[in-house]
């Protein structure tokens, strides 16, 4: 065994002992607790009244509704006969909730959730194992995240994209009987028919003869993303944004009686002159059509320094960004994982915090 | 002449009847109509994706080519996820409904498929995006060198912008009164001054550029005088 291995062994090593360690001092670690709900439903025929200016004069016949089964509606209308149907579900509660009363009944240790723990935290150190070197436990890592990830974006499409957009198109009974009880037009839209057939054509491609039919889906994608880009761009950015640097360069700036606020107008004023000089420096830079020599040169300079203090922001912004997750990375396994620290009272007890003022 | 010419003919006709409907009020409706379709052909391509996915690393499992185990990985958390997905695992009826057992959300709390993005997904994602912060602060430690007067505008920018938003920062330039003449002064005032003035002069001319180029390459494509897209190299 090399001695990179060995002392790979003793790094594991040593992490499970300290591991072990953490979970046996105080109330442990990593674990989530859930409060258990029992859902009933129960379905009643409840008279339509009927209402005439304001004032029940009878009924007009009944409807069908599902209620809960603690509800006065079910507790007047609900009979021994009446469908019913019953499920449970679980609310994670902070863990200080339970240590305050871990004798309640709807408390429990909720393992899917605290297994769901573990997993990501295993996960988010297998992805920083990267910074030491690509390694096995990293790239295991990264094809969880291929097959996850594809296997998510198939199942968002389907269920919220191809179940109601294409098949409650063409068949919506049935989507409305066994997938979407509320949707409202069960008319049949025909014209719906020409994403199915692009769609399957698009699929062609992965059939052995044939594959140029696809093509005709793609079309019709470069088409439409052409064309809906095309305007949407005009409108949205060009035109918006000319509209937004075609301003006044003499801002009024009123201030809380009234009257002119000469400081802040003249601020204002500067900030709009200066924006005004930066976009029209920077298109110049932009536009090549002419040579970058003289005065066209100069002011194409500023524009780089424009763009140049841009690049800066939008570096220091993107760091930012990146250190935010890190943070955020690091709080999870540090407070939701190790319990090693708690800035939002999770695992306080509420009497202790209210008692402390904290 | 069904290779090329219909293709041509799809993207034309289906692009110009899009700009087209912009300017009458009784196409809207149709114009939204194609807009879902897109969104419907685009839900079908992530079958495509799917499907391609499978071909590759199945070829690579028989094959047993080098790395064959992790197509393994790859291919069975993207099986459990589909399943788990499609077949609703573990996801109750909605409340108003619960007489139809595929009636509720796949993403409701507490479902199979919700444990999935929440403990595999999320985590996974959020961490690649975050080890960045390293990479980035590794690239600009060996590429940032205050050369000329663009680097120096681009590092000393950068360098502000970070400062204003930490508390470094604030106690950097705290002691410049905020009331005073001189608040501007103060780090996160500047940093807040350079992203509403600089940056935005920047951006505004970024962004007008792309949609030009944005509006005359969809031109081009539509026209017909771009078929990069239907590959053979014109």
């Amino acid at each position: 065994m090399s001695r990179q291995a060995i002392g790979l062994i003793v790094v594991l090593l040593l992490f499970v002992g300290l591991l072990v360690v953490r979970a046996g001092i105080g109330k442990g670690m990593g674990r989530v607790y859930s409060e258990r709900e029992s859902v009933a439903m129960v379905q009643v025929e409840i008279p339509i009244l009927d209402v005439v200016e304001g004032e029940a004069k009878g009924t007009v016949g009944t409807e069908s509704v599902w209620v809960p089964a603690a509800s006065d509606d079910a507790v007047d209308f609900a009979s021994a006969d009446s469908p019913r149907v019953e499920w449970e579900t679980t609310t994670p509660i902070k863990p200080g909730t339970y240590f305050q009363d871990p004798s309640n009944a709807a408390f429990e240790l909720d393992w899917p959730r605290t297994i769901g723990i573990w997993v990501a935290a295993l996960f988010t150190l297998a992805i920083f194992s990267f910074l030491y070197k690509d390694n096995a436990i990293y790239k295991i890592a990264e094809s969880v995240v291929v097959g996850v990830s594809a296997g998510y974006a198939m199942v968002i499409g389907f269920w919220d994209m191809l179940v109601p957009n294409l098949l409650g198109k063409l068949v919506p009974m049935f989507v409305q009987t066994h997938f979407i009880p509320g949707m409202t037009d069960t008319s049949v839209n025909w014209l719906y028919i020409i994403p199915a057939v692009f769609g399957i054509l698009l699929l062609m491609r992965l059939a052995p003869k044939g594959q140029w039919l696809s093509l005709w889906a793609l079309a019709f994608i470069v088409g439409t993303t052409a064309a809906i880009r095309m305007v949407g761009y005009i409108e949205g950015d060009f035109l918006s944004q000319i509209n937004a640097t075609v301003m006044p360069i003499y801002q009024v700036v009123e201030g809380a009686n009234g009257s002119v606020d000469v400081y802040s107008t003249i601020w204002a004023s500067i900030r709009q002159f200066i924006l005004l000089i930066g976009v029209l420096a920077c298109l110049t830079y932009f536009f090549f059509s002419v040579e970058h020599k003289g005065v066209v040169g100069g002011v194409a300079r500023v524009g780089i320094w424009f763009l140049m203090i841009t690049f800066g922001a939008a570096f220091g912004f993107t760091v930012m960004g990146r250190i935010a997750l890190l943070a955020a990375r690091f709080e999870f396994l540090f407070d939701d994982w190790l319990w090693l620290i708690d800035p939002t009272n999770q695992r306080t007890i509420p009497d202790a915090v209210a008692v402390l003022g904290m | 002449m069904l290779k090329r010419n219909v293709p041509l003919l799809i993207t034309g006709l289906i692009g110009v009847f899009l700009i087209v409907a912009n300017f009458f009020p009784s196409l809207s409706a149709m114009s939204e109509d194609f807009t879902v379709f897109f969104g419907i052909i685009a839900a079908m391509a992530f079958v495509l994706g799917g499907g391609s996915l499978l071909k590759v690393h199945l070829k690579k499992i028989s094959d047993r080519n080098a790395g064959w185990a992790y197509s393994l990985i790859v291919l069975g958390t993207f099986a459990i996820t589909l399943a788990v997905g499609l077949l609703k695992i573990g996801v109750p009826p909605n409340p108003g409904f619960p007489d139809k057992p595929w009636s509720g959300s796949v993403n409701a709390d507490g479902t199979a498929f919700e444990w999935i993005y929440e403990y595999a997904l999320k985590p996974l994602s959020a961490t690649m995006f975050a080890m960045l912060a390293f990479y980035i602060a590794s690239a600009a430690f060996r590429a940032f060198r205050a050369k000329n007067i663009e680097a120096i505008l681009l590092l000393g920018t950068a360098f502000i912008i970070l400062l204003g938003r930490t508390f470094a920062g604030y106690y950097l330039t705290g002691w410049i009164p905020i009331d005073g003449p001189f608040s501007g002064l103060r780090i996160e005032e500047l940093s807040v001054y350079i992203m509403q003035v600089f940056n935005t002069a920047g951006s505004r001319a970024i962004i007008i550029g792309i949609a030009l180029g944005i509006a005359s390459t969809s031109l081009k494509i539509l026209m017909g005088l771009d078929r990069s897209y239907l590959g053979g190299g014109n």
